[in-house]
């Protein structure tokens, strides 16, 4: 996820000239080069695969939602509060599911916005540079844990090792609120990392000017960087909010697999990608309501992290415009 | 696995901070604030260590041979992972040749020939962004859709699996390998567009050898993502007994990750076990390939 690097991908570099002009009618152009030309073509096909994924993505949910949608009415689908599909009087209210979503995307976020500013502050802010090249790294190691491995984490040593037998927390064998704590460390290093960058692009004479106004360390980074820095920042906890909602494997095996209301973060739920991960598992023929059940709330999870994602780019934008 | 965006941070970069350490914190209140930023830095390594330490003490028991040699069975103690770990190898494999070429043609078109006014190309770079935040098990639907259109019955086959991941790391390696040549200075270009290349000789013979050590770097940073990847996986099936080994891009498989979550979910404590030492051969996989990037980039990596 490379929500760190997806922010880098259209930076231009101020200095560096225009790509190398591509236009043929030039008069220094010379006789048509047809290998030249055909390898071109490659590698805008090779760039097209990127659009046809994305048209492929959505045409693969669409289509089975819409058999999805011809049986169950899409507000019922919507704002209904019985999640059952397989059950003999089935019920296809995803409500369950996006409040299962919702306790762990804010119970991660809880852990990873103040964790991610406070180490994000103090790697732009405080670090000195030697300091900051062993500390990024580790940090980072945290997001290059396999998903698989938190969630076996989250289950077997938060709820069951911590919850259970240290505190003695009412709860049973799996809980949202191990499933969205862990997943809050996961996404530490994603607004760590964007909240860095984006301190670290706030220019130096802001620091020296608020120094020389007497303001401490403290003062300085509070009241100038920070909220200089302000629009990367809320794109990294945006981007950070679309990595928690879609992530599955910590769900899939800590968080439950019972959908239901959640009401307390010490029951269990099943979020969107968890319903996916554990309906794919009993074997759906194609073109069964079962089998469009898992695309009909794949598109959902499709469309809420899409619109997150534009949000947090459009951020990024707004903050790369500042300087 | 963000070293990615540890390279664009590093350029931006401007001189030292205005001081370090503790000098000049006067104020209690001040001092109180970079205790909490050390704090929060402490419980986020706190975590980190914590996890491994889980892991490793889980796991120790079950950290032997049987592991590598044997395959999944009914009783923890004649189980291993034996299937998984050559499964793993083979869909990562398949990925790589999948997905590097793709990319980094992708990449080369946008870095090099692309009109950056064409709407086809300011389409295929907001795409890229948008795609490397995708959730990865709409990936494995995706997948899945196309293997139902195409009339495949078994979805649980190397090549399906490698395909769901190489659509996954796409945008990782394009944008890897678009601040790979980024980097690579215009003058080398230009020097060689005077010297009379074509645009295509200036990248296969200047642009692309120079940049290949970030190319390398990013692509197995995308690739040791990939490797850790289970939930698209999931989706297509392939949680399941495989009690051979794969053999071929057709073959059944499963992949450690999966095994992983197999074993997670079992009641039985040598399960768990289990799990937890697969974790550690996964983890173990996962610093030896970042360890292998890190040692390009420094070992190869031109300066200019």
């Amino acid at each position: 996820m490379t929500a760190v690097a997806s922010t880098g991908g259209s930076v231009d570099r101020p200095n560096r000239p225009a790509p190398l002009s591509t236009t043929s009618g030039s008069a220094f152009a010379g006789r048509p080069r047809y290998g030249e030309m055909a390898i071109k073509l490659f590698l805008r096909v090779a760039a097209a695969v990127t659009i046809a994924t994305t048209v492929g993505i959505l045409i693969a949910l669409a289509i089975p939602s819409i058999g999805f949608f011809a049986e169950v009415p899409v507000l019922e689908f919507l704002f209904g509060t019985r999640w059952a599909p397989r059950f003999a009087d089935a019920s296809f209210g995803v409500l369950p599911l996006i409040t299962a979503t919702a306790w762990t995307t804010a119970l991660a976020l809880v852990v990873a916005v103040p964790l991610g500013l406070g180490a994000a502050i103090f790697l732009a802010e405080y670090a000195s540079p030697r300091l900051r090249k062993v500390l990024k790294p580790v940090l980072e190691i945290l997001a290059g844990v396999p998903t698989v491995v938190y969630g076996y984490f989250a289950l077997q040593f938060v709820q069951s090792t911590v919850f259970k037998e240290w505190l003695g927390l009412p709860t049973g064998a799996f809980s949202v609120l191990a499933a969205g704590l862990v997943m809050g460390v996961m996404i530490i290093p994603t607004i760590a990392s964007i909240s860095e960058d984006s301190m670290s692009a706030v220019p130096q004479a802001l620091r020296q000017g608020s120094a020389a106004l007497g303001a401490n360390r403290m003062q300085t980074t509070l009241r100038v960087v920070f909220p200089a820095a302000l629009s990367g920042i809320v794109a990294a906890i945006v981007l950070g909010i679309s990595r928690a909602v879609g992530e599955t494997m910590i769900v899939a095996i800590a968080a439950g697999s019972q959908a239901r209301l959640v009401a307390n973060p010490l029951e269990q739920g099943q979020t969107m990608t968890g319903f996916i991960a554990n309906a794919a598992l009993g074997d759906s023929r194609v073109g069964s309501i079962e089998y469009d059940t898992l695309f009909a709330v794949g598109l959902l999870l499709f469309l809420i992290t899409l619109l997150i994602n534009f949000i947090s780019i459009r951020f990024v934008r707004r903050f790369r415009e500042a300087y | 696995m963000r070293t990615i965006g540890t390279t664009i941070s590093a350029s931006i970069r401007p001189e030292r901070p205005i001081a370090s350490g503790t000098n000049g914190e006067r104020r209690p209140l001040a001092l109180l604030f970079l205790v909490l930023l050390w704090l929060s830095l402490v419980v986020a390594f706190g975590v980190l260590v914590t996890l491994i330490v889980t892991i490793v003490i889980d796991g120790q028991n079950q950290f032997t041979w049987r592991l590598f040699t044997e395959f999944p069975a009914s009783s923890p103690d004649r189980a291993g992972a034996r299937p998984a770990i050559l499964g793993s190898m083979w869909v990562i494999a398949t990925t790589a040749v999948l997905t590097i070429p793709l990319g980094v043609a992708a990449a080369v078109h946008l870095e090099e020939f692309a009109d950056k006014k064409n709407w086809f190309n300011r389409a295929v770079e907001l795409n890229v962004q948008n795609l490397a935040a995708v959730p990865s098990i709409v990936y494995g639907l995706l997948a899945l859709a196309f293997l139902s259109a195409l009339g495949v019955r078994d979805k649980n086959i190397v090549i399906a699996g490698a395909l769901a991941l190489s659509l996954l790391i796409l945008p990782v390696i394009i944008i890897a390998t678009r601040e790979a040549l980024r980097s690579v200075p215009m003058e080398i270009r230009q020097g060689s567009l005077a010297l009379g290349a074509t645009q295509w000789q200036t990248v296969w013979r200047q642009t692309l050898p120079s940049a290949v050590p970030g190319i390398a770097t990013g692509a197995i940073l995308a690739l040791s993502r990939a490797l850790g990847e289970a939930a698209p996986l999931l989706v297509l099936g392939a949680l399941v007994f495989v009690s051979f080994d794969p053999d071929g891009i057709f073959s059944g498989y499963t992949t450690l990750p999966i095994q992983i979550f197999n074993w997670t979910g079992r009641p039985q404590e040598g399960f768990h076990e289990l799990a937890a030492a697969a974790s550690v051969l996964l983890l173990v996989l996962l610093v030896l390939m970042n360890g292998v990037a890190i040692f390009i980039r420094n070992k190869f990596q031109k300066r200019w």
